[in-house]
């Protein structure tokens, strides 16, 4: 891949006394999973490609304390939040864009009591508004009539109530789109939720990432489109666990925009 | 005479009795509750009522399972409307008279007519009901905290309104019966009072029984369908069912925000804020009245370290496991179920609330932690927010799970090792994993 992306930072506007229409916020998964990585440059690459003024806060991001909070230590979530509440009002951030529904949930509703208030919202939302203000096309290209299923991130959807983004941009791509036993506000986690994605599962019958692979796999489609890096995680190594890796993909939105429209 | 009077002041006696008792039950239900922690839930009251009128009034969420929705609402219906007719039926208890509201003529017809056909629907809805729960294997009926005195309770509840159902149409039918024999104090010179679709065609029961037969089995129905009535009510306060009365207020004091906005606890705040100042003195004397604003503890470990809507909730949830069969922990396997994790803080606070009935102080023994609700159960909950959003009356099991989890890391340091293992890195390098943070940029260049 030759990637040539312009990913400005914070520091490098302020420094030429500018300031970018929106902020990424890239998340830890976005920064450092190796899966993750590839969802963070294909909206990049959108966002170059377009010419949208962003920047990144790069070394001065840290994690917004989600897994921390929701693990129970109400402490260390705290201290990361205003940590980064003190570097993001340095910068006088007004608005951050984030592909992570974890991410966009903690800024968005638990920052604000901590001093921390923007408007945030999550990429897809960014890519309807851009597609809304002329500022994006998109098109069917690789994907038109394929079957797609989309799974709707618990942080996204039954958190925040955004069903409809992610599925107005697959509408866009004329994708055939069909849904899972239990979609929008009754869709089933991934089973990465809650900082499960860093322990083991407690006693059962089986990983509830099988279990919604299992619904997924279920419609039968070509790609199982997501909107969440560890959604994106659980669900490929569903479909690994199903063996169905060559039948099924598990790609981000925004990683089918980009390739629809080969970026 | 004295004794003309004997069945009114009788269904007084009755009736004064059962209001008291009832009046008793809610004082301690407001004791129990009012143990809580404060909360604010009192703000936008506009929209809460809003919802109230949707959720618990409206039914709405009911019906995102339509066979169990639908009869619900049928049997809803039937119980807030026949208890229209309660009202004539008390009346004429007190005052002896026979269908005081029968002067409302046609008006009066169609609301018997009504309360009928409802009593027939409500009887068949309350089959179909019990035919779910022990015969047709549903899954949400058949959970192991179901087992015993629930399942039992749930079945007790069905046959009381079978009961109150056939007493009220076996009320009605001999009414009619005796009306249409003429018999006195039934029989009206306007001719018929009240019309009975459904009561009329057990009319045949009757054939050859005298007006004294009748009078007693008249009398006999309709004593047993009050005081069944005034029985039930204050069983309610023993069973799951005191959601016909707690949805309300359940509903209206439920949460309005976001559900992913899980709350931030002030005192932490408060330290934080302390910690990142740089003009703080970290050898200043505490304030006189700082001490005070912190928690004794953090998080849950029984149900006085829940909130007053948490055990109100806790009434409130009437086990019907909507919220357990969305729960994917619980669809996988694992032990953790949100509607036991109701089930037992209710059981845990009337425990609490027995003993303080019986003036003793609250035994330390037992808590709601451990107890009740294990570790297990706790570790399990990916925060997904199904079983909220699959509660058809506001309550928020996930937010009893995330206190108690609160207090397990906060109190105890009793997180999974590799929950340890991810909070140490953020601590350490800002990232759940150990990367380091000046790398965080290196995908740019890759």
């Amino acid at each position: 891949m030759s990637d040539n992306l312009k990913v400005p930072t914070m520091a490098s506007y302020l420094a030429e006394g500018k300031q970018p229409e929106v902020l990424f916020w890239v998340g830890c998964a976005g920064s450092f999973d190796d899966r993750a990585k590839k969802i963070t440059k294909a909206f990049v690459k959108i966002l170059n490609n377009i010419n949208v003024d962003f920047a990144v806060l790069g070394t001065e991001e840290g994690c917004t304390g989600d897994p921390a909070k929701r693990a129970g230590n109400e402490f260390l979530f705290q201290m990361q939040a205003m940590t980064n509440i003190e570097v993001l009002n340095a910068y006088e951030v007004k608005k951050i864009v984030t592909a992570c529904p974890h991410c966009f949930n903690t800024i968005k509703n638990e920052y604000p009591a901590l001093g921390g208030k923007y408007e945030v919202i999550h990429h897809t939302q960014f890519l309807k508004q851009l597609l809304n203000e002329g500022r994006l096309k998109v098109e069917g290209g690789k994907y038109k009539g394929k079957k797609i299923t989309f799974h709707d991130p618990c942080y996204l959807g039954r958190a925040n109530g955004e069903y409809e983004a992610p599925r107005d941009l697959l509408r866009k791509l004329e994708v055939e789109l069909v849904e899972m036993k239990s979609c929008k506000s009754k869709g089933l986690c991934c089973g990465a939720g809650g900082a499960q994605m860093f322990k083991d599962a407690e006693k059962g019958d089986k990983e509830v990432n099988i279990h919604r692979t299992e619904q997924a796999v279920e419609v039968k489609p070509e790609v199982i489109a997501a909107g969440c890096p560890f959604c994106n995680t659980m669900m490929t190594d569903g479909v690994k666990n199903k063996e169905k890796q060559d039948e099924i993909e598990v790609l981000d939105v925004v990683e089918m925009i980009a390739n629809a429209d080969d970026l | 005479m004295i004794l003309d009077y004997l069945p009114q002041i009788l269904f007084l006696i009755v009736l004064i009795a059962a209001i008291l008792f009832f009046a008793k039950n809610v004082s301690s239900l407001k004791r129990n509750i009012s143990l809580g922690r404060e909360v604010e839930r009192n703000d936008q009251k506009n929209k809460r009522f809003k919802k109230m009128m949707r959720v618990a009034l409206g039914q709405s969420k009911m019906v995102t399972r339509p066979i169990a929705g639908i009869l619900h609402i049928i049997v809803y219906l039937g119980f807030v409307i026949i208890n229209i007719e309660v009202l004539e039926i008390i009346i004429d208890g007190v005052l002896g008279t026979h269908r005081i509201f029968g002067f409302l003529g046609p008006v009066y017809n169609v609301l018997i007519g009504t309360f009928e056909i409802l009593a027939l629907l409500v009887l068949l809805s309350v089959i179909i009901f019990w035919l779910r729960r022990n015969v047709m294997n549903i899954k949400r009926f058949l959970a192991n905290e179901l087992k015993g005195w629930p399942k039992n309770d749930a079945n007790y509840i069905l046959y009381f309104e079978v009961v109150l159902m056939v007493l009220f149409l076996t009320m009605n039918a001999a009414d009619l019966e005796l009306q249409l024999q003429g018999a006195q104090h039934y029989a009206s010179e306007a001719g018929i009072v009240g019309s009975f679709p459904v009561s009329q065609y057990m009319l045949p029961l009757f054939d050859g029984m005298s007006i004294d037969t009748l009078i007693i089995i008249e009398r006999t129905a309709w004593w047993f369908h009050i005081v069944g009535i005034l029985i039930f009510l204050n069983y309610l306060y023993y069973s799951k069912h005191l959601h016909i009365l707690l949805a309300f207020p359940n509903v209206y004091f439920s949460n309005l925000d976001a559900m992913g906005k899980f709350k931030n606890l002030d005192a932490v705040t408060k330290e934080v804020k302390l910690m990142m100042d740089p003009n703080a003195d970290p050898f200043a004397e505490p304030e006189a009245d700082g001490e005070e604003d912190i928690p004794e503890k953090f998080g849950a470990s029984d149900v006085q370290d829940l909130n007053w809507f948490q055990l109100l909730s806790a009434y409130t949830c009437t086990e019907c496991g909507r919220c357990t069969a969305e729960c994917p922990a619980n669809q996988t396997g694992k032990k953790l179920s949100p509607r036991k994790i109701m089930m037992d803080t209710r059981d845990r606070l009337e425990e609490i609330g027995s003993d303080l009935n019986k003036g003793k102080e609250i035994t330390s023994d037992n808590q709601l932690l451990d107890n009740y609700i294990t570790r297990e159960e706790l570790w399990a909950c990916t925060t997904c927010n199904a079983c909220v959003d699959a509660c058809p009356v506001g309550i928020d099991p996930l937010s009893i799970i995330m206190d108690m989890r609160q207090y397990l890391v906060m109190e105890q340091s009793a997180a999974p090792v590799e929950l340890n293992n991810a909070m140490t890195n953020i601590e350490n390098n800002a990232a759940p994993w150990p990367y380091n943070q000046q790398d965080r940029l290196n995908w740019a260049k890759e």
